[in-house]
């Protein structure tokens, strides 16, 4: 179905992004925080209207709205066209609908802020960068959509530009992203020119999904694993994760919608999205899986020993990024995207209730001086424990149902491996959950009697209370095994996906395990963060070289920082210092000059007035040579 | 009058004006001469209502010296319209942009800028092979003195060094040229330069080759190419403002232009026995402009090695054998020109008020100068390629082209993109973020109103021609695909190539699929 109002989705956080931009900063605070929530908002409501007409159209339904042709060249056209369907119809609700909750959060938060109307700006921008990502037609789009995140991303994460640290964290984001979409873009290059070779070249979804069936499987694999790259930047995997726990020095909301629930799940979305080219490329859905089975484990193990609230959740968000890989790399598209909207909840949640913490300690982050905060923040540590459980996989929340889907796929479909370590690193998950809570909210207070924690205005409080609702009931709402509706409303997308029946008894016998794994989890915790609290520093002091390893983060920035960035900038120095252009070319040149001219002063020299010898030098030559040629010309 | 001749007279005439005023007027010409760049402006406007669907468009052929084949033959098509549009557009900002930097010999300043637009237009107008050349070097002049003259520090060193190398290039071009001549009168009885006459000469290789040669080392300097930039960023440094401007703008595409209309066109067989190396030698500026921009600590000089980078883009595209490729390769040219043009622009800006271009004077500006800093930001975006800006469709569309010819030539243009990424962020962080260093940046000026006006205009062009690309593109079609055509490259499409022999299942989806557009 074409439907022209569809464009509304994306002009109206457009409208508050040019508003904000160019307006804002005169309207005043009041007033943008009417237009930033507001334009997400009604963004969400014609999402949700939309949804209703999709209801009409059947589970293959879509609607469509081709706005303009975007690059037209030769046989190559590319329209500027937007689909709203089962999955990018949901993920619209995902985005908008986080992306309202946290922008009302964001007028608590950021009120007073000098830079108030830019963050609302960069915000609605991100908004809008991210569902032309979602609704994007073709792979083009999406990767217009797929850049403009990444610089709101930038912008964002280095909002308080003074300081250097947190400039800096955003250039590398960026950075570390292209790395990604040097992939991505790679692989749209395989796909058009392959298309082009068995019809026509085009990297519309639509037109893929026939085509892909007809190119040869290396091809395929190509494109897939190429694309895949673009999503291990994007979606913080191995091993380009290393931006995201940077990438905290953003405002705390920012890291809740683009850290956490929205933006750094895009490469899910795209493989999922692509499914119908992964699932012809079995090799490249085992890289998938495997390397989001890798991270989730390897981040994990990082998260264990993390001290920076927001570091502890930006490992966890890497970890839990690679259980959605997992899902969708076993073929459990539907599961796949069930966790990116359970965790988009949770974690989005987790990320607030950080913020607010944060808030009111003044700013601290380093979770050794907090502690029994439990009495002095009652709301906020509610909704943290709702969201910790959720995390954490403990049955009903959100997380459990989710997660579990996922391992129970993977089991299914014969990755046992990737399973066992998927239970492992659940472990890892209800222990640094519980930790964290522990170590925020019980025991004594650590923190110097000049802070003085409070509650959070309502403004901040309210979104969190529909969020910890959402990551309540969501998971056995959206996806509760054998009737997950997740799963059949987007059955029209997903027809390459694993297919496994009739094995509810296996599935419940790993449910039960999953839960013991997630208590195992919270009573080591509970052991060593409640019960007796001088247990860490005995064990790290045992345990030394295991711990030093984990805490510095096995050195991966700093192995990374010397075999690239100084090699990189190593190379160019030398080459602009030593060799091209000062020895080889100049000197090259330089001697020519000098030979043709038969003196033996330097080009620099010329300043002193030898310029005219020089030219007529030059001149005489030449024209001496044209007079040989007109002569031969002439007799 | 016919158009062509008036866009390339009107500055001359307006030059011989402002050369009669008076010295103690002297400080109202700059208001002549901005009037004059305007009128010029909107004069090219016109072009775009006369579009040519195919050949040339506003044609005039005037015999001058018909014993020696050398004709006044101007036309235009929709590559040359573009760059026209182009040149009209940047001299105006460029004009005003003077106004507060230039207070030595504005007569003669202007008078160089308006000589220089006038010779541009007519290289990109000429259809015959010597008034080409006479305009080419009509350039050489004007710009030579803007760097001697009005720039900084080591600028007379800067300008020998330019007049040197271009010199070099064109006698060697005008050599070729004389050969190409006596060609013609041994195969068309009539010593002839006009541009029809030369495609159809046989021109035997092996001569061709270095007839082809010496007209690609001219070109090849002005582009410039890896490893004849050298120039480059002397020039660009020491330039003043404006100059660099138009030096960046439109002077490095006449270079590309010149492939474009003759180099190519006229030697389709030594042109494409040496297309790889080409393609090669532009691949090789890609990165190797990127890598030097990264270390360089003087802003011009990071624009300047940017620029090879950016021309890399553009040799790559004009040598490779597919309408993408081509059409990335003028759409690139387009868009260096506004995002360097700007670029240049903006630190000529913040030169005026620091008198410094060292990156290790700045830093933390965003929070002295935000609106600066922002138009500064969203320019150096558009040159790393971002998609919604400009930048990425030229660059998007060498990629693919490119990739088309062979992947690797496809992975080393698309790390370009990377390393650009590298050196421009970088840089702005040090410009703009973090705290400010030096209490001299804490009080600056930001933008006025005379600055917004000249930046204003390259901003919503940059953003507009990034969303909306398509009008440029269909005006450039005709031109860029008569081009391939002549050309005669060997098709090469490694995919294709790759997947030869194999069988595909039969087409399934039965709907014809127009992949023209509408």
């Amino acid at each position: 179905m074409e439907d022209a109002m569809l464009r509304l989705i994306l002009l109206f956080p457009l409208a508050g992004f040019l508003f904000n931009a160019f307006l804002g900063k005169r309207a005043g605070e009041r007033v943008v925080s009417w237009v930033g929530p507001a334009s997400i908002f009604f963004s969400f409501a014609t999402g949700v209207y939309f949804m209703s007409q999709l209801a009409g159209l059947g589970e293959h339904g879509y609607i469509r709205d081709v706005i303009f042709t975007w690059i037209a060249s030769g046989e190559v056209s590319i329209p500027f066209s937007i689909v709203f369907d089962h999955l990018s119809g949901w993920m619209v609700l995902v985005v908008t609908g986080v992306g309202f909750l946290i922008h009302v959060y964001s007028i608590g938060y950021m009120h007073g802020d000098k830079g108030y109307y830019r963050y609302f700006a960069y915000l609605n921008l991100f908004v809008f960068m991210m569902l032309v990502l979602v609704l994007g037609s073709n792979l083009l789009l999406m990767f217009l959509g797929w850049e403009g995140v990444g610089l709101c991303s930038y912008l964002l994460i280095g909002f308080w530009f003074t300081e250097e640290e947190r400039a800096r964290a955003g250039m590398k984001a960026f950075i570390v992203n292209r790395i990604g979409d040097l992939g991505f873009i790679l692989g749209i290059a395989t796909l058009l020119w392959g298309s082009a070779v068995v019809s026509h070249p085009t990297v519309e979804f639509s037109q893929l999904q026939a085509v892909v069936p007809r190119l040869p499987e290396w091809v395929v694999l190509a494109a897939t694993l190429l694309l895949f790259v673009g999503a291990t930047g994007k979606s913080a995997q191995i091993p380009l994760y290393v931006w995201l726990p940077d990438a905290m020095a953003g405002p705390t909301p920012v890291s809740a919608l683009i850290h956490a629930a929205t933006m750094v799940t895009a490469g899910v979305y795209m493989v999922a999205r692509m499914n119908f080219a992964y699932s012809a490329a079995p090799l490249a859905m085992d890289v998938v899986a495997g390397v989001g089975v890798a991270t989730a484990f390897f981040a994990a193990t990082m998260g264990l020993v993390a001290t920076d609230i927001k570091k502890v959740l930006a490992y966890s968000t890497v970890s839990q990024l690679g259980y959605m890989f997992v899902g969708v790399g076993v073929g459990a598209y539907a599961g796949g995207m069930f966790h990116l909207t359970t965790h988009a909840f949770f974690k989005a949640l987790l990320f607030l209730g950080a913020g607010s913490v944060i808030h009111g300690m003044s700013g601290e982050q380093d979770i050794r001086k907090m502690g029994g905060l439990k009495d002095k923040m009652p709301w906020t540590y509610r909704v943290f424990l709702i969201e910790g459980l959720a995390l954490a996989g403990i049955p009903p929340f959100a997380g459990f149902f989710s997660k579990d889907e996922i391992l129970f796929k993977a089991f299914a479909s014969g990755h046992k491996l990737i399973w066992a370590v998927g239970i492992a690193a659940a472990f890892m998950t209800a222990f640094y959950t519980f930790r964290l809570i522990f170590l925020v909210f019980y025991n004594t207070p650590r923190y110097d009697e000049s802070v003085h924690p409070h509650e959070s205005p309502p403004v901040m409080i309210i979104p969190m209370a529909i969020l910890a609702v959402l990551s309540f009931i969501g998971g056995f709402v959206l996806g509760f095994p054998h009737h997950s509706l997740i799963e059949a409303f987007m059955e029209g997308v997903f027809r390459h996906g694993v297919e496994i029946h009739g094995a509810s008894g296996l599935e419940m016998g790993l449910m039960f395990l999953s839960t013991i794994v997630a208590v195992a989890g919270w009573a080591v915790a509970y052991r060593m963060y409640v019960v007796d609290t001088t247990l860490p520093e005995k064990i790290a002091q045992r345990f030394k070289a295991a711990y030093a390893l984990l805490f510095n983060r096995y050195w991966v920035d700093e192995i990374y920082d010397t075999l690239f960035v100084k090699t990189y900038l190593g190379i160019s120095d030398g080459i602009m210092r030593y060799i091209v252009d000062d020895v080889i070319i100049e000197g090259f040149l330089n001697t020519a000059a000098r030979t043709s001219l038969g003196t033996g002063r330097q080009l620099r020299k010329l300043q002193t007035g030898d310029v005219q010898a020089y030219g007529f030098a030059m001149l005489a030559g030449v024209l001496l040579v044209l007079a040989y040629i007109v002569w031969r010309w002439a007799t | 009058m016919k158009l062509l001749t008036l866009l390339i007279m009107f500055p001359l005439v307006v030059s011989l004006i402002i050369m009669l005023v008076p010295r103690r007027y002297e400080g109202d010409v700059k208001f002549v001469a901005f009037v004059a760049a305007v009128i010029e402006l909107i004069l090219s406007l016109r072009l775009w209502y006369g579009i040519p669907e195919k050949g040339y468009a506003f044609v005039e052929q005037v015999a001058w010296v018909p014993a020696y084949g050398i004709n006044y033959y101007l036309g235009v098509d929709g590559v040359s319209i573009l760059l026209i549009i182009l040149t009209t557009f940047l001299t105006t900002i460029a004009i005003l942009a003077s106004f507060k930097s230039i207070f030595l010999y504005e007569k003669e300043y202007y008078i160089a800028f308006l000589v220089l637009e006038s010779a541009i237009i007519g290289s990109f107008s000429a259809l015959n092979l010597v008034l080409f050349y006479i305009f080419w070097e009509m350039m050489l002049i004007p710009m030579v003195l803007i760097i001697g003259v009005w720039g900084s520090g080591n600028r007379i060193y800067a300008a020998v060094k330019f007049f040197l190398f271009t010199l070099v290039g064109s006698l060697l071009m005008l050599l070729a040229l004389i050969y190409l001549g006596k060609l013609s009168l041994a195969q068309l009885g009539r010593v002839s330069f006009d541009l029809d006459d030369l495609l159809r000469l046989g021109i035997p290789v092996g001569v061709g080759k270095w007839l082809f040669a010496a007209f690609a080392l001219a070109f090849a300097i002005k582009v410039p190419m890896f490893p004849v930039h050298t120039w480059l960023p002397d020039a660009h440094t020491e330039a003043p403002t404006a100059g660099s401007i138009i030096l960046a703008g439109v002077l490095l595409k006449v270079g590309a232009y010149g492939f474009f209309r003759y180099g190519v066109p006229v030697y389709p067989d030594a042109a494409g026995a040496l297309r790889w190396t080409f393609l090669i030698l532009g691949l090789i500026a890609i990165s190797y402009g990127a890598m030097l921009a990264l270390v360089q600590k003087d802003l011009k000089r990071l624009i300047a090695y940017s620029s090879v980078s950016h021309m890399g883009f553009v040799v790559v595209g004009l040598f490779s054998s597919n309408q993408q490729a081509v059409d990335g390769a003028v759409m690139q040219m387009i868009n260096h020109g506004l995002s360097t043009g700007a670029l240049f622009l903006l630190v000529g800006m913040i030169y005026d008020r620091r008198h410094t271009r060292l990156i290790k004077d700045f830093g933390g500006l965003a929070a002295a100068i935000p609106l600066y800093s922002a138009a500064f930001v969203i320019v150096g975006l558009s040159s790393i390629g971002l998609p919604g800006l400009n930048g990425f469709i030229g660059e998007v569309l060498v990629v693919l082209g490119a990739f088309r010819e062979h992947y690797l030539a496809g992975v080393f243009t698309a790390i370009g993109a990377l390393l650009a990424a590298s050196y421009m962020l970088w840089a702005i962080k040090r410009v703009f973020f973090g705290p400010i260093t030096h209490d001299e940046n804490r009080n600056l000026r930001d933008m006025s109103v005379r600055e917004w006006v000249c930046v204003i205009p390259l901003i919503v062009l940059i953003v507009y021609l990034g969303l909306f690309p398509g009008r440029v593109l269909k005006i450039m079609k005709p031109a860029t695909k008569h081009y391939l055509e002549l050309a005669e490259f060997e098709r090469t499409n490694w995919m294709a190539e790759h997947l030869k022999g194999i069988r595909f299942p039969a087409e399934e989806s039965p709907h014809e699929h127009g992949g023209e557009g509408e």
